[in-house]
């Protein structure tokens, strides 16, 4: 039998550390609690964070958008700051596993499993978001991209929780867009997914473009040369076609069960082509 | 111990807290509605009602009910005794079960879509049901059920559903 410990605020939870050190820490568990189950983590304990009152709810700070870690996807669709603010997240929330998933998953969660198929990443990616890291006696910021290292890993230290993620408000950018290719509507880890945001000029020239893709790579993938393509130009096939072979060369995929690496290159490159008509 | 109400009825459980809550409920607690298929939160079979919401009780541990409202298909307007809940009854009326075993799991996820949309487009329907396969009916027809159910409800006064105990 394992202890499991639901911490009410960040100081209970320092306290139960210290008595657990060795504790597994989950929120929503749709994660963890699958891979418990399969055998491929072994906790001795468990303390979830689902009811931390500090880890809680979305705000408005300034340029920012502080969303708490624990803020389950459901909530945060529901949430006008996310939905006016972040659209780009908002569209990843929507295709992210299924209405009871949403439901529990977080979005803190999302981002420390740190798969390269996460939903919540290429958005926050996209969108220099950072993760507000706390210890007992420190907090320290990081942006996601400097957080995630690899499959499944961050640079998350022992004793350490992720509080919050600072999202800097994406109102600039009047394209925002993500889609994910999956083997189904519902219920699918993404085989490729795209988070794209765009400033266009009121002449049809894009000002500014950021692009992040997830499932190509051994975490999320950006393609600075792609960006700089776009730069200036208008969104036309041939531009878009030109800057999605800069993407194939960018993107590092591997094989697995969901796809073959081939056909994720091609992927890659070809959601770029989506942009074509959403500026019409 | 972990104390919460079950179905309105308040109870205390003595349970390992990581025991997960779907276990507890059919093999503790005698509740077989509640259905494990895959396990691991891709089928939607086990679907509960947790404060309302539906939640996945193969990834949930029995120490994460403490003072929550829990909702299982049993509890659905009160129990046996008092009557099928609108959305069941939409579900019989319509077809929309064949071997039954995602029925429970379904019919949870359409009250608490309906309680968040009580006038869903048969799109936001599929959408609102996503995360309960059925490997039976095509889903027509619990498509079909769900849409009955909330021109049902719609129709009817508030309170008609009362003893359901879905928040």
């Amino acid at each position: 039998m394992k202890n499991v410990l639901l911490p009410r605020s960040l100081c209970e939870l320092w306290r139960y550390w210290e008595d657990e050190p060795a504790a597994t820490v989950y929120a929503g568990g749709t994660d963890l609690l699958v891979k418990m189950r399969r055998g491929t983590i072994n906790a001795s304990s468990l303390i979830c964070l689902e009811r931390i009152e500090e880890l809680q709810g979305v705000e408005e700070e300034g340029d920012f958008i502080r969303i708490g870690a624990c803020a389950t996807h459901a909530h945060l669709l529901e949430s006008s700051l996310v939905q006016k603010h972040l659209p780009s997240l908002a569209r990843a929330l929507e295709v992210l596993g299924s209405p009871p998933i949403r439901n529990m998953g977080t979005i803190g969660g999302n981002i420390c499993t740190a798969s390269p198929a996460g939903d919540t990443l290429p958005p926050l990616y996209a969108l220099d978001a950072e993760v507000e890291l706390c210890q007992r006696d420190g907090v320290r910021r990081l942006t996601v991209k400097d957080f995630l290292v690899g499959p499944g890993q961050t640079r998350l230290d022992q004793g350490e929780v992720l509080t919050a993620i600072w999202v800097p408000k994406a109102d600039e950018y009047n394209l925002q867009h993500y889609e994910k290719v999956g083997q189904r509507n519902a219920l699918a880890i993404s085989i490729v997914s795209l988070a794209s945001l765009v400033c266009l000029s009121s002449a049809g020239l894009v000002e500014k473009v950021r692009l992040a893709w997830g499932g190509v790579g051994p975490t999320i993938v950006t393609c600075p040369e792609a960006e700089k393509a776009l730069v200036g130009k208008r969104l036309t096939l041939k531009t878009l076609q030109q800057a999605a072979v800069l993407v194939r060369q960018t993107v590092s995929p591997i094989s697995d069960l969901r796809a073959d690496a081939a056909y994720r290159r091609a992927l890659a490159g070809n959601l770029l082509l989506r942009l074509l008509e959403l500026s019409r | 111990m972990v104390s919460f109400v079950l179905n309105g009825k308040e109870v205390e459980v003595d349970t390992p807290p990581d025991r997960r809550v779907v276990d507890l409920l059919r093999e503790d607690l005698g509740l077989t509605g509640t259905k494990e298929g895959c396990g691991a939160g891709e089928c939607g079979a086990c679907t509960i009602l947790v404060d309302g919401v539906s939640r996945l009780s193969c990834l949930m541990l029995a120490a994460q009910l403490e003072g929550r409202q829990v909702t299982t298909i049993e509890g659905l307007r009160g129990g046996r005794e008092a009557g099928l809940h609108p959305v069941q009854e939409a579900m019989v009326d319509c077809g929309a079960v064949q071997c039954g075993f995602c029925s429970p799991g379904m019919a949870l996820s359409a009250v608490h879509l309906l309680k968040r949309n009580p006038d869903p487009s048969r799109t936001e329907i599929r959408e609102g049901m996503s995360g309960n396969l059925c490997r039976c009916t095509g889903y027509v027809k619990i498509v079909d059920a769900v849409e009955a159910a909330a021109r049902k409800m719609r129709s009817k006064p508030a309170g008609t559903a009362a003893g359901d105990t879905a928040p």
